[in-house]
């Protein structure tokens, strides 16, 4: 099969077992799971020998895999979508599809396949457990089946052919059908409990908050096609395009068209990227299953988002105002989500907002023009970004055991201050999420984060955005810190609740995605070695080499310099040993002192875009729409007519349809008709054989007469 | 040859027959046998013109059987709707079944 055939079939796979679920499969778990799971088989597969061909071209940045067909008419040309693999696009379906099948994997595990029924579980609720009497007659509660478990496999089937449609496409067109179908796909796994309010409530304001930035997205989309006639990556990014683009003048804040297509676009990044100040609907998407939080931040919806970015650089480099505004909300988004972290308990709220402050530094890259390094953070992050969040729903399902285990349901499984001393129970657990811990802080030299952490940094020095630069630094002091902060309350210590001490290890559906991934988050850091790190002349760094090749300008190398690697260094370690200093000792969320009320209500976002959109809005549809307008305006108006039609037509009735329809009319013809009848019944004597004598009278007559008349003209 | 004239004066008798029977006699059975004679009074028209017409189609033959065809089926729903009559009733007196009246 030619390359491009099998670029085309990626996405396919997870698209057909959505509707194999769905339609035919879904009564039975079991064959459920395994279609679900065999498509992520045969999309990795599928993409791993795509991307091993990849490499094997040289110059693949000049002439990727490229595939199209005609799809609309539009005027005297067609509209073309199709498939293209470019370096970047191969760099991103490798750990795309690892991790959705990782993710498959595991949500196996997750939603406890092979427990038994629940007692009293409900669909659209967490399940509860059920009671299960051993041998010896002693009751135990078990974790139970998550009772519309084939759904869940069906929706993340969606879900993974809306990212490969997104990663394979060569057009914005496509790209954003996939974009699309992954925020639908995340409105309905974030809404998978619907039975929580607070999960209808976080879908929701997922949706909404996404597709802010989508319709700027869609407008900028709109506005590249009508100016440049054609959505293909390849034929936008060519030299005159570009130029053309750039001489547009749309008269907006003195941006130039490029700009103001480069800036709708990273809109819609914004939201689906969750950057400030779209951020809101993220850490309230842990309503979702884990491998959903895991999907949505690690692997596919964040990632996308980035992706889209990397993928438009060509366009967004152009303008310097759409830079600076890339470059600084990816700045302060890293910092501002970093501070929020740093006093959350709830396991999963933490990586939610370092998700966050991630993808700042992805898109702070982006704006100082470091294009590989944010891919190269990109991918690092992706794989111990997923680790981190499968290994706290693998904490999370251990501590919903030992909840189960006391029966004492007020404890929240969740919340880090009821954990400590967790890596005696779960050793797998915790070995991986210290590996994802770490890379996440940037450990020096072993771990993934670090390497492409280290590469931002020493952009942004060497590009002289020195603002960016401490900023950053700051931010991953800070990452480091909580991500110390979190390890050390769940896993370290001793353990402060009773449901601690009886958390389990989970099982091996959960814990074998843990251990490939945090194999690449350790050892996908060491294919983006800087040739010159510490001035060694080392082989020249492979992802530089091969992602670099996206661009038509092949990036430069920067040159070593000692001062971010020491800065980051210092940040790395410096964080981890303070956090662990610090938290060894804390026992209790009060004896916390970075519980500040600021940054545990996340600098009252919530409360503020409540206060000034979402109140005005209801005020707006509630009071000034539906009470003024409908009920006093509109609704007065009617009142005015109806009264208005209702005498003409009392009226109408009172002197025409009674006088004259009813009583002349109607009435009249119904007496002439009776009166009529009432006179000829004596006729109908009901005797037959007078009604026989009496046609043959007639037909003698007639006959006599007929004869006669017509007899006399013969 | 016996001329067309006399089988239609022939037939002309027989049908005033069943007429007078129909209209005459009380007994719905009889007034059905009345039919029946009206109806072959027919039937000897028809034989008889088919005779004295074009004797290489069939016309005048087909036509009496079909009158027979249809005479029998007519019977067996008189008949039947008579004992029904008289099951209900108690009569087969045409002047007394005279329901269809004002």
């Amino acid at each position: 099969m030619t390359t491009e055939t099998l670029i085309w079939l990626i996405p396919l796979p997870p698209a057909l077992a959505f509707f194999l679920i769905v339609l035919f499969t879904n009564k039975n778990k079991a064959l459920s799971h395994s279609v679900g799971v065999g498509a992520a088989v045969l999309s990795w597969l599928a993409s791993m020998v795509v991307f091993f061909r990849a490499l094997g071209v040289e110059h693949l940045g000049e002439h990727p895999f490229v595939s199209s067909v005609n799809w609309l008419p539009t005027g005297d040309t067609w509209f073309k979508i199709g498939v293209a693999i470019d370096p970047l696009g191969a760099a991103v379906l490798f750990f795309v599809s690892i991790t959705i099948f990782m993710i498959f994997l595991y949500s196996v595990g997750y939603h406890n396949f092979g427990q038994p029924k629940g007692d009293h579980d409900r669909a659209g609720l967490p399940p509860h457990g059920a009671t299960v009497t051993d041998e010896q007659g002693h009751k135990h509660t078990v974790p139970s089946v998550e009772p519309m478990y084939s759904r869940f496999f069906a929706f993340l089937g969606l879900f993974a052919f809306g990212m490969y449609t997104l990663v394979v496409s060569d057009n914005l067109l496509t790209m954003f059908v996939g974009w699309e179908i992954m925020g639908l796909c995340s409105y309905l796994l974030i809404g998978f409990w619907y039975g929580k309010p607070s999960a209808r409530a976080a879908a929701i304001k997922a949706f909404m908050t996404t597709r802010i930035g989508d319709v700027f997205m869609l407008l900028g989309i709109a506005f590249l096609y009508s100016a440049t006639g054609t959505l293909t990556f390849r034929e936008i990014f060519t030299e005159e395009m570009l130029q053309h683009l750039v001489s547009i003048d749309p008269h907006f804040l003195g941006l130039t068209g490029a700009g103001l297509i480069g800036l709708l676009l990273f809109i819609g990044t914004v939201g689906k990227s969750a950057q400030w100040p779209l951020h809101v609907w993220l850490p309230d998407a842990m309503e979702g299953p884990t491998p959903v939080s895991a999907m949505i931040h690690a692997a596919t919806m964040v990632s996308a988002g980035v992706y889209a970015v990397i993928r438009m650089f060509p366009l967004l480099s152009l303008d310097h105002n759409t830079m600076t505004v890339v470059a600084f909300i990816g700045t302060f988004t890293a910092i501002f989500a970093a501070t929020i972290a740093v006093a959350q308990n709830d396991i999963k709220r933490v990586l939610a907002y370092s998700t966050i402050s991630q993808l700042g530094f992805m898109i702070a890259a982006l704006g100082i023009g470091a294009y590989v390094a944010a891919a190269f953070h990109l991918i690092t992050h992706a794989f111990f970004k997923a680790l981190l969040f499968l290994g706290s729903g693998s904490v999370i399902h251990g501590m919903e055991h030992g909840v189960l285990h006391t029966g004492n349901h007020s404890v929240d499984p969740q919340d880090m201050f009821n954990m400590g001393g967790l890596r005696k129970k779960m050793p797998i657990t915790f070995w991986t999420f210290l590996i994802g811990g770490f890379a996440l802080s940037g450990f020096p030299l072993l771990t993934a984060g670090f390497w492409s952490k280290d590469e931002i940094l020493a952009d942004a020095w060497a590009n002289g955005h020195l603002v960016v630069f401490v900023t950053l630094a700051l931010a991953a002091f800070m990452t480091a810190f909580y991500t110390m902060r979190q390890i050390t309350l769940t896993f370290l210590g001793e353990p402060r609740t009773k449901e601690a001490e009886h958390a389990q290890e989970t099982p091996w559906t959960m814990t074998v995605p843990l251990m490939v991934l945090s194999v690449f988050a350790i050892g996908y850091g060491w294919v983006g070695i800087p040739e010159n790190f510490l001035n060694l002349q080392l082989a020249p760094s492979w992802f530089h080499e091969f992602v670099g090749g996206t661009l038509a300008e092949h990036p430069e190398v920067i040159p070593f310099n000692p001062i971010p690697l020491i800065v980051s260094l210092v940040v790395a370690l410096g964080g981890l040993l303070l956090g662990w200093l610090y938290y060894r000792n804390v026992n209790s969320a009060k004896e916390d002192f970075f519980q500040i009320p600021l940054l545990k209500n996340k600098y009252y976002f919530d409360e503020a875009y409540q206060v000034v959109f979402i109140k005005p809005v209801i005020w707006l549809s509630e009071v000034f729409t539906y009470k003024w307008l409908d009920q006093g305006l509109i609704d007065g108006i009617l009142h005015f007519f109806g009264p208005a039609t209702g005498g003409i037509g009392g009226f109408i009735r009172q002197y025409i349809d009674l006088k004259v329809i009813n009583e002349f009319i109607g009435d009249g013809l119904a007496a002439v008709t009776q009166e009529t009848g009432r006179t000829l019944r004596p006729i109908q004597t009901g005797r037959i054989q007078q009604y026989m004598m009496l046609s043959l009278v007639i037909l003698a007559v007639v006959g006599a007469l007929l004869y006669f008349m017509l007899g006399a003209g013969l | 040859m016996i001329p067309l004239s006399w089988y239609l004066i022939f037939a002309a008798g027989l049908f005033s027959l069943g007429l007078f029977g129909v209209l005459a006699r009380r007994n719905a059975v009889a007034i059905l046998l009345g039919v029946e004679l009206m109806l072959n009074a027919v039937n000897i028209n028809l034989a008889a013109f088919w005779r004295y017409g074009n004797v290489t189609d069939m016309t005048g033959q087909v036509f009496a059987i079909i009158v027979f065809a249809v005479a029998a089926a007519e019977v067996a729903v008189g008949l039947a709707l008579v004992i029904s009559v008289y099951r209900s009733r108690n009569t087969v007196v045409a002047d007394e079944i005279d329901m269809l009246k004002w």
